[in-house]
């Protein structure tokens, strides 16, 4: 089956699985930042900042992209400062595709992560604390492992959302072959081409087995972690 | 190491108001659960803050609100054993104990951790997961792991409370052994008097969120005023004695006390050894004038201190006998027959058997 794969649909597989690991990983610090402010913090505008972050879970994601296009084009405010300043281009650019990717899994990625935050026992944190340990090693070495199992969880929510973007994506950076076409993009091309059937329908078995695998693998790691952090 | 402790604080509709000083190696906070002991140990711990007042250990001052100075919990260098252990579960024993060192900046030292782990029996469980551990087993690490932080003061909120009597009696010793082996000055929270009279030497006794009393342990258990707060049934006073002679076939200990000999079931040590004894209320018996002959063979001399009512038909009756005092809990006619006054002498009667042997120190 896999011989059978045409450089363009090798293309779509590959830019489809770095999108998304960029989107997760690149998101991942922004995700526990998040997460711990929601969990823990207690300051004016936290329900509006809970609000602006789960934004792209609720509206078209044609809209977000939009809303991105307009906010990173190249004349947009940040993409234009990106631009000017760093040499940095995400219109029309795989690098776009894995920020919009990033967008819409973020409320997926900070929810998980939260409430994983939200079950730590504040007292084994206290405790390290009279220990003599600052707020920093404190968060390194109770906060984050504890939490471990549900930052898991949210990284690989985040990647699989991100496998799954399509309209934000299309609305941001388009649908170019090699470039920016990842595989729900691909699909959508073969469908919409005469005779693309058989195509559409590979492309749809390697992206279930895509997802799968992720799902198996994530199950197998959450279960790791949580074993480890209760010890057995 | 004095610990000077006078802070205000609310809680909700609970409120703290607590004002002591204390020179003693092991400081017992004692009171009924809600009393407030916990929210002052969390006060010492820096785990919240005081709405006023100071907390001084020694030179150190832990907080100051006149002069805003509240150190970070991290920066106190106050060792802290909660209920629960509170161990983390994903470190090994090990890694519990190391804690301190590896990330509250104390100084590595492995020949404490070795003299720790001795202390504490822990040496078979280093590496073994808190998940693996009994109750008993838990708290012992939980001991060592604030002991390793290199505390100046350790403060033990109820660490055999969560325990069963086999367990507490598993750990009792070691809590015995800190004392007696660190040199470490301890604030101890209980509601359980054995406990109390066993370890501390000073009391600070809780109620509705006030102290009201503060000062030697048998000063504060001997106060028939506080009686309602210190226990009607398990009224007790502490004797300090010590071992002259030893009769082990006969099976009888000889103690010297200032007010008299006692004879007591066989305990060994040796000769010179001082021994702490605890004596119940119930157990004591009071004579006018020498007694004629009776199988109770140890007597006490002593002076009525103070008398004092418990319920309708029963008094209780202090006396000082040779520096400690001595609780008889008689009855009302019983006491009105013998015409008891403050000021009198009597001599207090106690069967060898009544005695609870505490422990040596």
């Amino acid at each position: 089956m896999f011989d059978s794969l045409t450089p363009s649909e090798w293309d779509a597989i590959g830019l489809s699985l770095r999108v998304a690991s960029v989107a997760a990983l690149a998101s991942l610090p922004f995700g526990i930042a998040i997460a711990y402010l929601l969990a823990r913090g207690r300051f004016p505008g936290r329900a509006l900042l809970d609000a602006v972050i789960h934004l792209p879970l609720v509206m078209p994601p044609v809209v977000t992209g939009y809303l991105l296009l307009l906010a990173f084009g190249r004349r947009g405010p940040i993409g234009g400062l990106l631009e000017h300043a760093l040499g940095i281009i995400l219109a029309f650019r795989w690098t776009g595709a894995a920020l919009a990717a990033a967008v819409m899994g973020f409320p997926l990625m900070v929810r998980a992560m939260r409430l994983s935050l939200e079950t730590i026992d504040v007292r084994l944190e206290q405790a390290a604390s009279t220990l003599g340990a600052n707020r920093s090693w404190v968060f390194l070495t109770i906060t984050l492992p504890l939490a471990l199992p549900g930052i898991l969880a949210g990284l690989v929510l985040s990647f699989a959302r991100a496998l799954g973007e399509f309209g934000a994506t299309i609305t941001f950076v388009g649908n170019i072959p090699g470039m920016t076409q990842t595989i729900p993009s691909a699909i959508y091309t073969y469908i919409q081409t005469p005779g693309g059937d058989f195509a559409a329908l590979r492309l749809t078995a390697i992206s279930v087995a895509i997802a799968f695998a992720a799902l198996l693998l994530s199950e197998a790691l959450a279960r790791r972690a949580t074993r480890r952090v209760r010890g057995q | 190491m004095t610990l000077t402790v006078d802070v205000d604080k609310r809680l909700g509709d609970f409120a703290l108001s607590a004002k002591f000083d204390s020179d003693g190696a092991i400081t017992a906070l004692f009171g009924r659960s809600g009393a407030g002991k916990t929210t002052l140990v969390n006060l010492i711990a820096g785990l919240i803050r005081p709405d006023r007042g100071i907390i001084r250990v020694g030179d150190t001052v832990l907080v100051d609100t006149a002069r805003r100075i509240n150190l970070p919990t991290h920066k106190r260098a106050v060792g802290y054993v909660f209920q629960e252990g509170r161990l983390f579960p994903h470190f090994s024993v090990r890694g519990n104990l190391t804690y301190g060192q590896r990330f509250g900046g104390r100084p590595r030292d492995e020949a404490t951790l070795g003299e720790v782990v001795a202390l504490l029996d822990i040496a078979p469980l280093l590496d073994r997961r808190p998940a693996d551990l009994s109750g008993g087993e838990k708290q012992r690490v939980a001991i060592g792991r604030a002991l390793l932080a290199k505390p100046r003061l350790l403060l033990m909120d109820e660490p055999l409370a969560a325990l069963d009597n086999a367990r507490k009696a598993e750990i009792f010793p070691y809590v015995e052994r800190l004392r007696d082996e660190m040199r470490l000055p301890i604030v101890y929270v209980s509601h359980a008097v054995e406990e109390v009279a066993g370890l501390a030497d000073t009391l600070v006794l809780f109620v509705d969120g006030k102290v009201v009393a503060a000062g030697p342990v048998n000063e504060v258990f001997g106060r028939l005023d506080l009686r309602r707060y210190t226990g009607h049934f398990e009224a007790s006073t502490v004797l300090h004695t010590r071992i002259v002679e030893q009769d082990e076939a006969a099976g009888i200990t000889l103690l010297d006390h200032p007010a008299g000999r006692l004879s007591v079931p066989y305990r060994a040590g040796a000769i010179g050894t001082a021994m702490r004894l605890r004596v119940r209320a119930r157990d004591v018996t009071i004579a006018v004038g020498e007694p004629g002959r009776l199988s109770i063979r140890n007597r006490l001399a002593g002076v009525i201190a103070e008398i004092g009512e418990i319920e309708r038909l029963t008094l209780e009756v202090r006396l000082e006998a040779g520096g400690d005092p001595l609780i008889a809990r008689i009855t009302r006619p019983a006491a009105a027959a013998l015409d008891l006054k403050v000021g009198q002498p009597v001599v207090a009667l106690i069967k060898s058997t009544a005695f609870d042997r505490l422990d040596e120190g």
